[in-house]
Parts: C-alpha cells; structure tokens; sequence
C-alpha cells in the first residue's frame, strides 16, 4: 500500500495546495484540521479521488501511525528473510557456551570515537559456587562488518546466496559474538529471534487472514439476509464471545497430539486462534453492511437503477475495505498475543519451532530471569510489534472514517 | 425491570448447558483418554498394568461407555454437587478446587475493583483537563499497556522487587500460613501478598477503561445540557459530577460482562508465572496430564463465571440506564 501510494503524494499535496487562496490552505492542511467545505471547494483533487486515496490523505497526517508503519516494515522484512540478519544457526547448541549476556556494539575504545565493535569474553568458573561468569577481555575487539559472507542460504527462499547483514572481522566459528546474549542451551538469541519473528509475525497474520475470511463471509451473510440467519448467526457469535478465551484455547491446544510435527502444530494453532477470533470481526462487517444500507449514496445508487450487486460491490464495498483493513490490523497484535500466551505455557508452538513465546519459555521463573535478565528481550520486540501495529490500525480507523476530524 | 431481569436469568441457564457441551467436547477432543497416558506414564517408570486391570480401570471410570452416557454422568453428577473426583491426584475435584476457586476470585474481584477505582477518577480527570499531562500519560500507558503481555510485567515486577529489595514476591502466602488452615492472621498475610498480581492483573485494563470513561465524558460535555447546566451558574466539579459522569460510566459497567472473563483468562497465566495457588495452574497441570475431569469441571467453572458475570452487569446497567430497561420490556 505504502508503496503504490507513494509516488502518488507529491501530486495529491499539489493539488490540494496549487489552487488554494494563497499559502493560508496547505498550513491548514498540516495543522491536522478537519476537512471544511471551504479547503473542499479549493481543492478539486477531493471530489474525484477514489475513498482509499482520501484514506492515505488522512493517514499521513497522523505522524506516529507514519512511524509505525515503517517499524513494522522493517519487522515484516525481518520476517521474510531472518536468514540474512542472523548471525548464527538458530538451532545450533553449545552446552559450554550456555547464559552468555549481550555483547553490546560499542563505538567508544579508549576515549575515541571508532567504528562499532564488540569487546570479546572469556568464560571463567566460579570456584565456590562452580558456575560460569563471562567477563569482557578488552584485549580482543571484533569490528562490525556489514554483508559478510556466511553460511549459504537462499534469500526469500529463491535466491542462492551466502551474504548476510552483520558478521564480524576476526571472530570464527565459536568465537562469533552474540549481540544479545545466549540461552540455557548456548543457543544465539539475536539469530533465535530473527527467526522467531518469522514464525510469531507470520502465525498472526495467518490466523487473521483465517477469521477474516471466516468474519466477512458469515458477518456479510447475517448483514445481507437479516432475519433468522441474521439471529442465528448473532447469538452463535455472542456465545463465542462469552467463552473465556484462554481456558478453551488451552484444553483445544491441549488435544493436539504430541506427535505432529512442527508444520502441522503451526497450521492448528492458527485454525484455534481464528476460531474463536472472526467473531469480532464479523460483528464489524455487519455493522458497516446495516449501516451503509441506510446511506444515502446507496439509496441513490439504488434508485438509479444499479443492479443489486453492482450496488454491494461498486457502492458499498469499497467505502467499508477501508475499515476493514483497519480492524484487520488491529486483530493481529491481539493473535501475536495469543500465540505468546499459549507458546509461553508450553501448549501452543514446540521447540524445534522458534516463536517469541516458545523464547518466553526459557524465562518462566524468577531464577531464570535473576540469572539471565537478557532472556527476557523476546518480549520486548512483543512489545513494540503490537504496539506498532496497535498505534498503525488506530491511525488507519481514524483515516479510514469519513466523519472523523 | 422485573421482566427484564426475568428474561436475562433465563437464558443463563441456557448459556451453561452449551458450555457444559462445549467443555466436555474439548476434554473429550485429545486422541486417548486418561487410562492412556496413565499407562504410557507408568510404563516410563518401568511398571506395567495387566490387561484385565486396565479394563477394569475403564469401568469403573465409564470410559467404556458411548460418548453422550458420559456426559450425562458428568453433567447429572455435577448437578448433585458432586464434581467427581481427579484421575491424576485420586481426591475429589472440589477439594482440589475449592480453596483456588475462593482464592481465583478475591483476585478477580480484587483486580476489577482496582481497575475501577483508578480508571474511573483518571478517565474523569483526562476528559476534564484534555491534553493535560495526565491525559497524555494514560494514553501512553493505555497503548503500552495493552502491548504487554502480563506474565512479562509480572516476571519485571517479580525481577526488580528480587533485585533491588531482595524479597521473592511469588504465591499469595508466606511459607508458614501456606498450609494453614483460615486465620485472621492468614487473612492478614494473603492481603500482604495479593495486591501485586492485583495491580500486574487490572493494568492493562485500567488504562483501556479509562480511555473509554475519557471519550463518553468528552461527549457527554459538549451536550447542550452541560452548557445550559454550565450558563446556569453550577460549579464546574459539581456539574462533572453529578450529570455527565453518571452517563459515562454505564458503558463500563457493561464492559464487566467481558472484562471479567478477561480477567479470569489473564489471572490464569499470571498464576503460572507468580505460582499462585489458583485455579489457573491447576487447569493448566490437568490438560497436560488429560486429567479429563478435573479440566473439565475448571472449564465449566470458569465459563459459569463469565455467565454470572455478564448477568450482573446486564443487571447493573438495567438499574443504571432507563433506556434499556424500556428497550427490553
């Protein structure tokens, strides 16, 4: 979207400023001002442009939302290629190589700014308590290096290729620095959690797609055929809802047997996430198809003789994609959340498989945490995916309503 | 009024039968049943059962019969107060289950009444004073708040109280009262301990429901009855106060039908993580070991919860706003 949109806004700003009453109008653009007739009748470009375009008008303005949406960008692309900004094999163990904390990038050696490095450890053990504590040896430094060579993989799972983004002069094999740490099995939680955001990212927007489909089509039915499908459909959906959602998600991840493999766990943990979340959704699709009913643009559509279906898809849906697209947006974090809550209590994804919650797994109890705090970082990248996503599905609700300042 | 509760009371009991249906198809969906795991279990530890023994077994716990004979004699065992008895720990569910039942809704009550009391006067303050410090705070922490899981805010919590004030501040009881049977100084020392998973449970929601208290009191303020009350001469507090406020809170109260189930959902993994001794852990130790009963019955319990819950916000929001009450009758 942001892409097609783009190349579109230099035009879209012209136009609205180029015939405006001098430099007074697009000030009053910026200033976040509702839509007034006035800045209306100088600006033509808003009568003829199609309702997504308004929509991105508006969206632009709301600079956070702006902001989020670029966050979450680079979190998709993470996403569709963690290869390229792992540094290790996620799965790789090292049992002597265990509770390592973050190697911090540092760009201060010695009192002078320098390019960023990586101080180097070294594992002694604790003779009391015979634990191991990792101190920095300032004595080795690896150097930052930016699309090294590495192990060879394939880019979006086509292209042949053994670059990867970060890699460090120096550092071989088990020496390669662990930029955040690593985990009780010695395995490297920055590539863990590049990998993990694949999984994590990819299993929202799948169990979204999935009540979505399911939202739309049973919300379009009840909406479109009123009456006792409506009513039938109405208090399926409020029974759903009053399920305590987490309790059921449970006993049904529960009753996956122990035995499918990874894919197959994948693929029934979505179908239980959607299950119990196209309700929402369908609740919104049916409220938009009620109330667009009664618009008067439809009735006039109507009333000139457009047929019933040119009248559903030319008319109505193209004037609600927008609202669905923001309720869309705001499903996923809620799924993201899910997937952690059921991962975390070992009931949802299983290792080998790596999500953010199966990460969580290793920092379950207070020891853990006290012992190894950089265990909890997964959540925080939790953290700023949804709230990224929350803040860019609001800005998008705001821009998507046509009455909305 | 009357018709209106009438009419809400009766579809409750309607609600528990499809949930007891649901319940009992979910512990019924793993591939197996108890007997199953339990043999597999003891054939980790080396020991065997004979043929005719697990037979036996089966019998006695009806898993012989057809499906819907067993959940007539769970649901009609249920109804006589009798909530069965848990294949994994052999004692009965309810004495498994009835301290973390008492225990699961002081938590849950306590949670929502602290959710209440500081959403309430902070939403009232955000719309009053808009874009004011606290405005912008709670919209801060309402987005922030809703991103974070609460096991992660119970684990910081826990992290930083073990860090920098050296105290552990998981369970609801110091070791010596854990066992003990009610006192008032038990009483004393569950108050001492529940307030954390309290606040770590009703955070999020606090700032949601304030968000909401906020956005129908600023629309509540512009109405013209507000500037009539306001071009009379009555105090800006007292008018806040007793007008538009008492319209902006009905639709949190309305919010409690599933805000409770939310907060019973929430409470279970913040259990897991604090190791409270709740219901939450107890369900959560059943799915695993398909101690099929005594999920069952904690499922149930929960969803006749969230039914008792709704009802009496329905209730509530009847004897709050008129207008329902007229819609319904």
């Amino acid at each position: 979207m942001d892409e097609r949109a783009a190349p579109d806004a230099p035009r879209a700003d012209q136009a609205v400023k180029a015939p405006g009453a001098g430099a007074a109008a697009p000030e009053v653009e910026a200033a976040d001002a509702p839509e007034t007739p006035a800045a209306a009748a100088t600006a033509p470009a808003v009568y003829v442009a199609p309702a997504w375009k308004l929509t991105w008008w508006r969206f632009r303005k709301h600079k956070l939302a702006l902001v989020c949406l670029w966050v979450f960008a680079l979190i998709a692309l993470v996403a569709v290629a963690p290869e390229f900004f792992a540094t290790h094999d996620p799965n790789a163990t090292a049992a002597s190589r265990a509770y390592i904390p973050p190697q911090t990038l540092r760009v201060v050696h010695e009192g002078r700014l320098v390019w960023p490095f990586v101080y180097g450890i070294e594992g002694q053990r604790d003779p009391r308590t015979l634990r191991m504590e990792w101190v920095i040896d300032e004595g080795t430094r690896y150097p930052l290096r930016l699309f090294v060579k590495g192990q060879p993989y394939r880019l979006f799972g086509l292209v042949p290729t053994d670059r990867h983004l970060i890699g460090f002069a120096g550092a071989g094999g088990r020496d390669v620095p662990h930029l955040l740490g690593t985990d009780r099995l010695g395995r490297d939680q920055w590539s863990r959690l590049m990998y993990g955001t694949r999984i994590s990212l990819s299993i929202g927007l799948v169990a979204v797609a999935l009540s979505t489909v399911l939202g739309i089509v049973l919300g379009g039915i009840s909406g479109y055929f009123g009456g006792l499908v409506d009513n039938v459909i109405q208090r399926l959906i409020e029974l759903l809802q009053a399920l305590p959602p987490i309790p059921i998600w449970l006993a049904l991840s529960a009753s996956l047997p122990r035995s499918w493999p990874v894919e197959r766990v994948y693929f029934a943990i979505t179908v239980i996430l959607a299950l119990l979340g196209w309700t929402r959704l369908a609740r919104e699709v049916r409220g938009r198809f009620l109330s667009l009913r009664e618009e008067d643009f439809v009735t006039a559509a109507r009333l000139v003789g457009a047929s019933r279906r040119r009248v559903i898809f030319a008319h109505m849906v193209p004037s609600f994609t927008s609202h669905i697209i923001a309720a869309v947006t705001l499903a996923v974090p809620l799924m993201i959340l899910n997937e952690t809550f059921l991962s975390f209590l070992g009931l949802g994804l299983r290792p080998p498989a790596i999500s953010w919650g199966v990460m969580l797994q290793e920092a379950q109890n207070l020891q853990s945490v006290v012992n190894a705090p950089w265990l909890l970082i997964p959540g925080l990248l939790v953290i700023v995916t949804v709230l990224a996503l929350n803040i860019l599905g609001d800005g998008l609700r705001d821009a998507a309503d046509p009455y909305s300042t | 009024m009357h018709w209106y509760v009438l009419k809400r009371l009766a579809v409750a009991p309607l609600m528990l039968f499809l949930f007891s249906v649901i319940a009992f198809a979910l512990i019924q969906a793993p591939p197996g049943d108890f007997l199953t795991s339990y043999i597999a279990e003891l054939a980790q530890g080396g020991s065997s059962l004979q043929q005719s023994q697990i037979e036996a077994l089966r019998r006695q716990y009806g898993l012989d019969r057809p499906i819907y004979e067993q959940y007539l004699r769970w649901v009609g065992s249920i109804l006589r107060g009798d909530l069965g008895i848990s294949l994994e720990w052999r004692r009965s569910n309810a004495e498994l289950i009835g301290e973390r039942l008492l225990l699961t809704l002081a938590l849950t009550t306590g949670s929502l009444l602290f959710t209440w009391l500081v959403a309430i006067p902070v939403g009232i303050v955000s719309a009053t004073k808009q874009y004011s410090f606290v405005d912008y705070l709670f919209t801060v922490l309402n987005y922030v708040g809703l991103a974070t899981p609460n096991f992660m805010l119970a684990l910081v919590l826990m992290w930083v109280a073990f860090d920098r004030l050296g105290v552990s501040v998981t369970g609801l009881f110091s070791p010596e009262y854990a066992q003990a049977p009610w006192s008032w100084a038990r009483f004393v020392d569950l108050l001492r301990h529940i307030w954390l998973p309290m606040i770590v449970l009703g955070v999020a929601g606090t700032a949601q429901i304030a968000r909401v208290v906020r956005a129908n009191l600023l629309d509540e303020l512009k109405k013209p009855y507000a500037e009539m009350a306001r071009a009379k001469g009555l105090p800006e507090w007292k008018l806040v106060l007793k007008y538009p406020t008492r319209v902006a809170i009905a639709p949190v109260v309305s919010t409690l039908g599933w805000y409770f189930p939310q907060l019973l959902s929430g409470g279970l993994v913040v259990s897991v993580v604090m190791s409270l001794p709740t219901i939450g852990p107890l369900l959560l130790r059943a799915l695993i070991s398909q101690d099929m009963y005594l999920a069952g019955t904690i499922i149930l319990i929960f969803c006749a919860l969230t039914v008792v819950g709704t009802l009496v916000s329905d209730i509530l929001l009847a004897v709050l706003d008129p207008r329902i009450r007229m819609d319904a009758a």
